[in-house]
């Protein structure tokens, strides 16, 4: 398993798979099999396909840490540029087809509704987060690489925030969603530490 | 002429006698007539409660182009069958609409069970095509059948203390499997003013598109009331109730300052959700402005004389 994921073929093959769920969205667009409500559909598909990836990234030190698994820290930043990929999708389609390129409406509806805010706010710090994943970046940056890159962990409560909050009565889904990315945000807190210190106190 | 041997080693008792052969030939052609039906128009509903045999055509008509017949029954909101759009579709195909009786109860002097039928019966079907507005902002043009509201309850004879008409859905967690889970109160619970319900766009549908309502639409026979948001029109009734006090209504109840009473499409009644200044026409790419009482101004906007539609929303 730990050769396959270290082989050259390996990134190309998890680059696919990072796309395919775009893929088969563009393949049932051109085919009319989105439903009858083709923008909705896209609309939620790319948000939460944004999501997956995210805990997708989330999980990817937990398993290194739990089960060794440091090959997969090579996956990790091209998992976390897919989640921006989903995003815009996702921003892009409310953008034109909520409100056709018009910037007042769309303004309008950031202030309105809490939830678009939540989403937008997410959108709007995943930014330097694209823009410093490139190995200069991490060197240039030294140790604040890594406390820019914890601004996932707030992005990640905004988007689940985003989603409860749009919910209209049904929040299983969501509720699912939400109990996974706090168990990934909680395993992270120092825990142990402080269970041990608290004992030898 | 080369001619082809055959290897006869089949004995006479395996060879199917003809007239069997033939019932079977038959059999395959009738069921893969019905088998192709079925697969071509999944979205038709098998069971009929109510025969629709002869409608006045047209009788109310918007001039828009109508949503497709495939989109309005594969796009359904129906929580008493899952709160996935596509849900309805999948889950109330057993839902079974035959000898459905209707509760009529209350401020009236016909109170008792009905038949549909026997409340239908009396009146001409009429087809009412009417603009549908979600509050989700998206929105159809779908051709009703069905009988006017006001014919249906005059005919039960409400007493002068009745004010509202309380509606309520079947509650049968078996057949509504939606309703295992607890996410509005069953059963779905709706109401109207009398003078709301008794306004001649207020429609008793029994169908759409020239046929039976199917039952992801809300079989056999459900509410349209068509300035108002698509909730307010409720689905598979069993009863109805003629009240003094304003009923409580299943959407209110689980969000009261989302969703009012009343109700009424108004683009400037600002939803927490979604912006009801535009909507989405099924079949459309890009929104389009939504009209104050989706475009039904003149025919009812006196029902709202001298009353705050921001307050009672």
């Amino acid at each position: 398993m730990a050769d396959v994921l270290k082989s050259t073929a390996a990134k190309p093959l998890v680059f696919m798979l990072c796309l395919a769920p775009m893929l088969l969205l563009v393949w049932n667009a051109l085919y009319g099999d989105l439903g009858a409500n083709p923008v909705e559909t896209i609309t939620h598909e790319t948000g939460e396909w944004g999501l997956r990836f995210l805990l997708i990234t989330l999980a990817i030190s937990p398993l290194r840490q739990w089960f060794g698994l440091a090959v997969l820290m090579r996956f990790r930043r091209m998992l976390g540029l897919t989640v921006f990929f989903y995003a815009c999708c996702h921003f892009m389609i409310w953008l034109i087809a909520d409100h056709s390129l018009n910037f007042t409406d769309m303004v309008e509806d950031i202030i309105d509704r809490p939830f678009i805010a939540l989403g937008f706010s997410s959108l709007v710090l995943l930014i330097p987060l694209a823009i410093t994943s490139n190995q200069a970046s991490v060197r240039r940056l030294g140790r604040h690489w890594k406390k820019l890159h914890q601004l996932t962990y707030w992005v990640t409560l905004l988007v689940i925030l985003h989603f409860i909050w749009l919910v209209k009565a049904d929040y299983l889904e969501a509720g699912i969603y939400a109990v996974v990315a706090f168990s990934l945000l909680l395993q992270r807190l120092p825990l142990r530490k402080w269970i041990f210190t608290k004992a030898s106190v | 002429m080369t001619q082809f041997k055959f290897k006869t080693d089949i004995a006479p008792s395996q060879i199917t006698p003809e007239s069997i052969y033939e019932k079977r030939r038959e059999f395959m052609i009738t069921s893969g007539v019905l088998g192709t039906a079925l697969l071509l128009n999944p979205w038709t509903s098998a069971r009929a409660s109510v025969a629709i045999s002869d409608y006045k055509p047209n009788v109310v008509n918007t001039g828009e182009a109508l949503t497709s017949e495939k989109d309005a029954t594969t796009y359904n909101n129906f929580y008493e069958f899952g709160t996935g759009k596509t849900d309805p579709l999948q889950n109330a195909q057993n839902l079974n609409t035959d000898d459905w009786k209707i509760t009529v109860s209350g401020e009236c002097d016909k109170p008792g069970e009905y038949a549909l039928e026997d409340l239908v019966k009396p009146f001409d079907i009429e087809e009412r095509i009417y603009r549908l507005r979600c509050v989700e902002a998206w929105s159809m043009v779908i051709p009703w059948l069905g009988v006017p509201m006001a014919s249906i309850l005059k005919s039960l004879q409400p007493t002068s203390k009745a004010k509202y008409v309380a509606f309520k859905t079947l509650l049968d967690p078996e057949q509504m499997p939606g309703q295992k889970r607890s996410v509005l109160q069953w059963p779905y619970e709706e109401g109207l003013r009398i003078d709301e319900a008794m306004n001649p766009l207020t429609l008793f549908a029994v169908g759409m598109y020239g046929k039976t309502m199917p039952n992801q639409n809300g079989a056999p026979v459900r509410l349209v009331v068509p300035w108002k948001y698509g909730f307010k029109s409720i689905k598979s009734i069993v009863s109805i109730e003629f009240t003094e006090e304003q009923p409580q209504t299943s959407w209110n109840i689980s969000g009261p300052n989302e969703y009012g009473f009343y109700s009424n499409v108004n683009p400037e009644v600002n939803h927490p959700r979604w912006s009801q200044k535009k909507e989405r026409r099924i079949g459309e790419i890009f929104k389009q402005k939504t009209r104050m009482f989706n475009g039904y101004e003149t025919e009812v906007a006196h029902l709202y004389k001298d009353m705050n539609l921001k307050t009672y929303f």
